[in-house]
């Protein structure tokens, strides 16, 4: 009966059901595409963190991002690392922010990542058309496809100039967005060098540490810092973290999008509680009835925030659909919005959780119930 | 014929405001129900019926005074307590009938027993039961919207006699109904308290009642002033009689 009676209070005034599945569904729509928008930034700028095959990294000090690693490093430091028991492979990568030219003139910034994947380091995310072969032809480069027009090139076969070096697009990745709006552009290692002003050194941004199966990953990492003298080692995990924490909450992004998916429960919570309160008063005479018929206090609380659950639930599945368009209607975007299981079960706790507290109000006013009014209406 | 009082009143004071607001509502009542009777309380507006009701329902503690309700005591009950009492030995008949609008007939009887947690086939098989005792077998699906004063005065009969309460409190049960339609409900509480023993207690202006009452307690400002009580007897006078004949005597 407490379903029944919260259900019928809830369809009764259609009108005011109405009000609140709005205000759930852009509550839901609100926090669902602040946090999407955080999961997809967060992933854009751990992608190719995660997509390196290596435990551990070395970098100089103060290196900031994945994009932003400081001062390049020399050849002592792979050394040093290779000599360090458990460590199976160092590949050095160049990873630094460069001058596109375009072909019809005008310029923007790039992130010119140089690899060899034959080094087993890190290759190009999502190759669509072409393969790493391509990539390793004279002046070769990877882009991705989202960012042709930002880059003034067309197709590949088109040509460009990143700072005083001419590169060709050979191969094209897909999806690899950056957070920076700087696109990612792949290459080898040696010609990443030349590009960024280190051609014919042993110069690097990171040496990726590839670690034996089995090896203790702190323990060489302990090895690794007693041995190397101006150099950060921190692992995988380590770095997305500090990543993350540059481009997210040091630039404000990311506080911005938190900020917004706060903002957006505060508003579908103040929503939810005043329909809640309104109703609960409509019904108050009902409840008040209830309790001189004898029932307990749990009771009546039960079918408020069984009206409250029954709001969650009603106005998750709209808001989950409406949120699901604008995800599709996304991913043509330089930022995506993700949604993912976890996400959207972590959004259906957080609308149950936003009712109940909107509940508060109502049980509030219910517990304040003189069951005799009963005899004065 | 002695029966031992179910709801039992004694000395009951209730003071109601603050300050020089403050006003005596009750000002010693002394009042025993008993099963298998149909007691009526009357008096004029202002009397203190409303608020005795609501004391002997178990709904406001008094300010001085013992209840006792099937040999327990209210005295230090807090509201959750006495609204334990209220759920296990009272039923709650009101003057505008109460009832839930968006549950239909047979759902307004039901949740009285949910609130008793009796719930499932049971409950609901009982309530229909109850609903069919009161001449609205044929009325269960329907909601309060669609039914007479007087079938929604019998649905708020069910419900109050659902739980099988060892006494049921009615509120001018009558007062919103037609002639034919008070009748009906006076005859189903008397039924209700002769039948099934149980001890009614009816607030009421309506001289109609009286041909039902097997007692009439008299309230003015706040106190009992008389008692009639029908006497024994298949021929016996009705109380209405034994009015006229105290007035005429008068």
């Amino acid at each position: 009966m407490i379903f029944t009676l919260a259900f019928r209070n809830l369809f009764h005034d259609r009108v005011r059901l109405m009000v609140t599945l709005v205000g759930i569904l852009f509550s839901i729509v609100l926090v669902a595409v602040q946090l999407g928008l955080y999961l997809g930034a967060s992933r854009m700028i751990t992608a190719n963190i995660d997509h390196a095959d290596a435990e551990l990294w070395i970098m100089p000090f103060g290196a900031k991002s994945f994009e932003d690693g400081g001062l390049l490093m020399g050849a002592r430091e792979r050394h040093q690392a290779l000599a360090t028991p458990g460590v199976e492979r160092v590949t050095p990568i160049v990873v630094r922010f460069s001058e596109w030219r375009k072909p019809a003139g005008g310029s923007t910034r790039v992130v010119v990542i140089g690899s060899d994947a034959e080094e087993g380091a890190l290759l190009p995310l999502n190759l669509e058309t072409g393969s790493w072969d391509d990539i390793k032809a004279p002046s070769a480069i990877a882009v991705d496809k989202t960012y042709l027009k930002d880059l003034g090139v067309e197709a590949i076969g088109d040509t460009a100039q990143i700072n005083a070096g001419r590169v060709k697009i050979t191969a094209l990745t897909s999806g690899v967005r950056s957070f920076t709006q700087s696109p990612y552009v792949y290459m080898p290692l040696a010609r990443g060098r030349q590009l960024v002003g280190a051609a014919g050194s042993d110069l690097a941004t990171f040496q990726l540490v590839k670690l034996y199966p089995g090896a203790d990953v702190e323990k060489v990492r302990n090895d690794l810092l007693n041995r190397l003298e101006g150099a950060e080692v921190l692992t995988t995990a380590e770095f997305r973290q500090r990543s993350l924490r540059q481009w997210l909450f040091r630039t404000g992004a990311g506080v911005a999008l938190i900020g917004g998916a706060l903002l957006g429960i505060l508003v579908g919570t103040v929503i939810v509680a005043q329909t809640l309160y309104s109703s609960t008063k409509d019904h108050i005479n009902e409840f008040a009835t209830l309790r001189a018929l004898g029932s307990s206090s749990g009771y009546i609380h039960k079918v408020i925030l069984t009206q409250a659950g029954l709001s969650a639930v009603f106005g998750y599945v709209l808001g989950m659909l409406l949120a699901l368009l604008v995800v599709l209607a996304s991913q043509s975007t330089p930022l995506p919005i993700v949604m993912t299981p976890s996400l959207a079960a972590g959004l259906f706790s957080v609308t149950l959780f936003m009712c109940a507290i909107s509940a508060i109000s109502a049980i509030v006013k219910v517990t304040k119930i003189d069951p005799a009014t009963v005899f004065s209406r | 014929m002695t029966h031992e009082a179910v709801l039992s009143a004694k000395d009951i004071v209730k003071e109601l405001g603050q300050g020089a607001g403050k006003v005596m509502a009750l000002k010693g009542v002394d009042l025993k129900l008993v099963p298998g009777e149909l007691t009526l309380l009357m008096g004029p507006s202002g009397s203190g019926k409303t608020t005795l009701l609501s004391i002997l329902g178990c709904i406001l503690q008094p300010t001085s005074g013992e209840l006792v309700v099937d040999g327990q005591s209210t005295d230090g009950l807090d509201p959750e307590e006495l609204a334990a009492l209220r759920r296990e030995h009272i039923g709650f008949i009101f003057q505008s009938y109460n009832l839930f609008p968006t549950l239909s007939a047979l759902e307004n009887v039901r949740i009285a027993l949910d609130v008793r947690g009796q719930k499932g086939y049971e409950a609901a098989k009982r309530s229909e039961e109850v609903l069919r005792q009161v001449g609205l077998g044929h009325r269960l699906r329907n909601f309060p919207g669609n039914l007479s004063g007087g079938e929604q005065q019998r649905v708020a009969v069910a419900r109050a006699i659902v739980s099988s309460p060892s006494i049921v409190l009615a509120d001018e049960p009558t007062a919103a109904l037609d002639g034919e339609n008070g009748n009906a409900v006076m005859e189903l509480l008397a039924r209700i308290a002769h039948e099934q023993q149980r001890s009614v207690l009816a607030v009421t202006h309506d001289p109609r009642t009286l041909p039902y009452a097997d007692r009439v307690v008299r309230i003015e400002d706040g106190l009992i002033v008389g008692e009639e009580r029908r006497p024994e007897g298949l021929d016996a006078p009705e109380i209405t009689d034994l009015t006229k004949r105290r007035k005429a005597h008068a």
